[in-house]
């Protein structure tokens, strides 16, 4: 016997909630509970009084799964609101990341001119090093990190997507 | 106003709530809240009585017993550490059963919280998942308010346990409380009321059908006295049959002619056909569970499907449903009912489809081989049913082969009387559960029907009742196995009965006798009715070991992976082997 899998589509999930102490245990382990994936988390403070949060959640699931993960999002008692942005329609997803990579000679002018090309950043400059701040969709960046592997990568940190939804009313 | 200490608090607000009886257990975390509550019974009078169960675990399931049987949310308070561990199995219990309840642990005090402190656990952490919502009260002066709040989620909506975790330090401090108004809560507002236009459609549907079938469940329980009442009245109107879940039994009157018994896993030959060759589906407050289902591709494959749920994520979870509702069960059949009726429905003629359900129920499929001297397990609990029916009795179970048998045997006339863990399965839950719904029910007659394996999981609880005087039975159908392990190993491991074997069992009458309570042994067959009288003439505690037969299987069954129409009725349909992706099933 083998286990099958379904096959999954990808959802960016806006998720509005009270920002009280274990939100972000309670949504994170309702997915390691009932088995959906996160392929990106994040999370900060969207009122002055930093009472409600927002989730931005990248999941992937087949179709009766996502309606099930959104329901299972809604039944917590902390949560205002869950949209879907990727079923809500046109949507603008944003990542940004800071790249370090290390080098000297040609490596060194080629990452740099790579790093001008995807409207990279220099935040820190050795005279062996850079740290690059990149933002973009998830396909920009991650092929920005695959081009600084052949220049000197040294390490990467990523914030998740954060998204919203194209147009004047809020989601 | 004066401040009051945090554990006053919290008794003020259980006052408050309107509560009568907390099930507990004391220890170092909760000793303030212990103490505040003696006070409370010498000062005052008390009207929350404290009821000292023998394990945190039993405190539970009391307390599932008590809110089942009563419609009130059962209430338990536990200290930290194990105290709170202890109660996970019932807590867990009762989000899968939607029971209300509260459970207040005691926790470190505050300044301890993350050191490993003595009886120091991560309850909030642990309790997360289980329970359907959960509380750190830090702020004496949020007490009051998180008490009133937690009582409105663990009893509005879907029901389900709501846990409050008090640092010790917090019961201690000082603040003011001030009883708060109804609960406007912010984010959490359950749909009670159905769209009208949805009930409308379901109305259509239920017209229009040529083979309807109610499929109702706890839900309808849930929803209280009136739902079960305009349950009739649907069916009446409608003229479709009714089948049930495990956890709505007694809904629907079990004698009423159009009550085709429990559907799926351990449910009635007619039940599973008429679900199964269905052109319409009405479930009401059940959640399609994967015991009543069976093989979901071949579930009721021809039927429209329509789901009133109060549970949104309740509804598309595991079968695609054609027409969705969320609401209160009963507040939607009360809007189906006033609009059939104001369109002046006819009833419609369901002959044909009856017709065929009489053809089903002749294979009389809950029928049982008997003779001899040695008891048949079913027949006791007919015995049981016999004796005690014009009593209305409240029966609880624990969990396995004598639970389905109760569940098949002894028919529910009304709702509110059959208390049995279905979601989870917790053996050891029947004997506290009586103990709750006796408190609760103080002149009912309660009944534990239990097996001689799961009732020794709680069976330090004979010393509650002792101590409360409550005049519970337990009636152990004792077949010396873990009779639903034994059966599953002989449908599917060629008899290899590995490790199923009750060994060492005590001597149940002595062992009554021990806690205080009347030991009863039923041998043969023809002692059967005698001891029955006995048990039910004393007025005590009383518990029975009623020596059945000890190989008997309980069928009708579905074996796991199987479709509705793939029943198996009789002992030598049993082949003894399953392919691997039977065996991977529960």
């Amino acid at each position: 016997m083998h286990i099958k899998e379904e096959k999954a589509e990808r959802h960016t999930l806006a998720v509005l909630v009270d920002n009280e102490p274990g939100i972000l245990a309670r949504i994170a382990g309702l997915f390691t509970a009932r088995g959906y994936n996160i392929e990106s988390l994040t999370v900060s403070e969207i009122t002055e009084d930093k009472a409600v949060s927002r989730i931005t959640i990248v999941t992937s699931a087949a179709p009766p799964v996502m309606e099930q993960i959104i329901a299972q999002l809604e039944r917590l008692v902390p949560v205002h609101k869950v949209t879907d942005l990727t079923v809500l329609g046109p949507h603008v997803e944003r990542e940004l990341a800071l790249v370090k990579v290390a080098g000297t000679g040609d490596h060194r002018i080629e990452a740099l001119r790579l790093a001008e090309v995807y409207r990279g950043r220099v935040l820190d400059a050795t005279t062996s090093s850079f740290v690059f701040e990149v933002t973009g969709g998830r396909d920009k960046i991650d092929k920005f990190i695959e081009l600084m592997k052949e220049v000197g990568l040294v390490e990467v940190a990523r914030t998740g997507i954060v998204a919203i939804a194209r147009g004047r009313e809020a989601a | 106003m004066p401040e009051l200490p945090g554990a006053e608090i919290l008794v003020q607000a259980l006052v408050d709530l309107g509560v009568e009886v907390v099930f507990g257990y004391p220890g170092g975390a909760v000793l303030p809240i212990y103490d505040a509550l003696f006070r409370h019974s010498a000062e005052s009078g008390g009207r929350i009585r404290h009821i000292l169960v023998r394990h945190e675990q039993a405190a539970t399931h009391a307390a599932e017993g008590y809110a089942r049987s009563t419609g009130k949310p059962g209430v338990v308070l536990v200290t930290s550490g194990p105290g709170a561990t202890n109660a996970v199995t019932g807590i867990t219990d009762a989000l899968l059963d939607s029971i209300p309840m509260v459970v207040i642990t005691g926790q470190v005090p505050t300044g301890l919280i993350g050191t490993d402190a003595f009886q120091e656990a991560d309850t909030v952490g642990i309790t997360r998942h289980c329970s359907k919502h959960n509380y750190l009260v830090k702020d004496p002066a949020k007490l009051g308010d998180v008490i009133h709040e937690a009582f409105h989620i663990a009893t509005s909506g879907r029901p389900g346990p709501v846990v409050v975790d008090i640092p010790k330090d917090v019961q201690v401090a000082t603040a003011r409380y001030l009883r708060p108004g109804p609960i406007q809560h912010k984010t959490y507002r359950p749909q009670v009321k159905a769209d009208r236009s949805a009930i409308e459609a379901l109305v259509d549907m239920l017209a229009a059908a040529e083979r309807p079938i109610l499929y109702t469940g706890g839900g309808v329980i849930n929803s209280g006295p009136a739902a079960s009442q305009l349950l009739r009245e649907l069916q009446r109107i409608t003229g479709a049959p009714v089948t049930s879940t495990l956890m709505g039994l007694g809904a629907f009157p079990a004698s009423h002619p159009a009550f085709l018994g429990m559907l799926g896993m351990h449910g009635t030959y007619e039940a599973n056909h008429a679900m199964n060759q269905a052109d319409l589906v009405v479930a009401l407050g059940s959640r399609f569970d994967d015991r009543v289902t069976g093989r979901l591709d071949a579930f009721s494959p021809s039927s429209r499907k329509v789901h009133v749920d109060i549970d949104r994520s309740s509804i598309n979870k595991t079968v695609r449903i054609d027409l969705p509702i969320v609401a209160d069960v009963g507040h939607a059949m009360e809007d189906a009912i006033r609009i059939w009726k104001s369109r002046q429905h006819p009833k419609p003629d369901l002959t044909d489809w009856w017709q065929r359900i009489e053809g089903w129920r002749a294979k009389r499929g809950l029928d049982f081989p008997e003779g001899g001297a040695a008891i048949m397990p079913q027949r006791a609990v007919r015995a049981l049913h016999a004796a005690t029916a014009h009593r209305s009795p409240i029966i609880t179970t624990e969990v396995g082969q004598h639970q389905m048998w109760a569940a098949q045997h002894f028919g529910f006339e009304a709702p509110n009387k059959w208390l049995t863990s279905g979601g989870l399965g917790t053996m050891g839950y029947g004997l506290p559960a009586a103990i709750g719904a006796q408190l609760g029910n103080p002149g009912a007659l309660v009944i534990d029907i239990a097996g001689e394996a799961s009732i020794q999981m709680n069976i330090q609880e004979l010393a509650t009742a002792t101590q409360y005087r409550l005049p519970v039975k337990v009636f152990i159908l004792n077949n010396e196995y873990m009779g639903m392990v034994r059966q599953w190993q002989e449908l599917t491991y060629e008899s290899r009965y590995s490790e199923s074997y009750s060994d060492s069992l005590p001597d149940f009458v002595k062992l009554a006798e021990a806690y205080g309570w009347k030991g009863i042994r039923i041998d043969a067959r023809d002692e059967l009715e005698d001891g029955i009288d006995a048990m039910l003439g004393h007025d005590g505690p009383v518990m029975v070991d009623c020596r059945v037969s000890k190989l008997a299987n309980c069928f009708p069954m579905i074996p796991s992976g199987a479709a509705h129409t793939e029943m198996i009725l009789w002992a030598n349909e049993v082949s003894g082997t399953m392919d691997d992706e039977a065996k991977a099933l529960v």
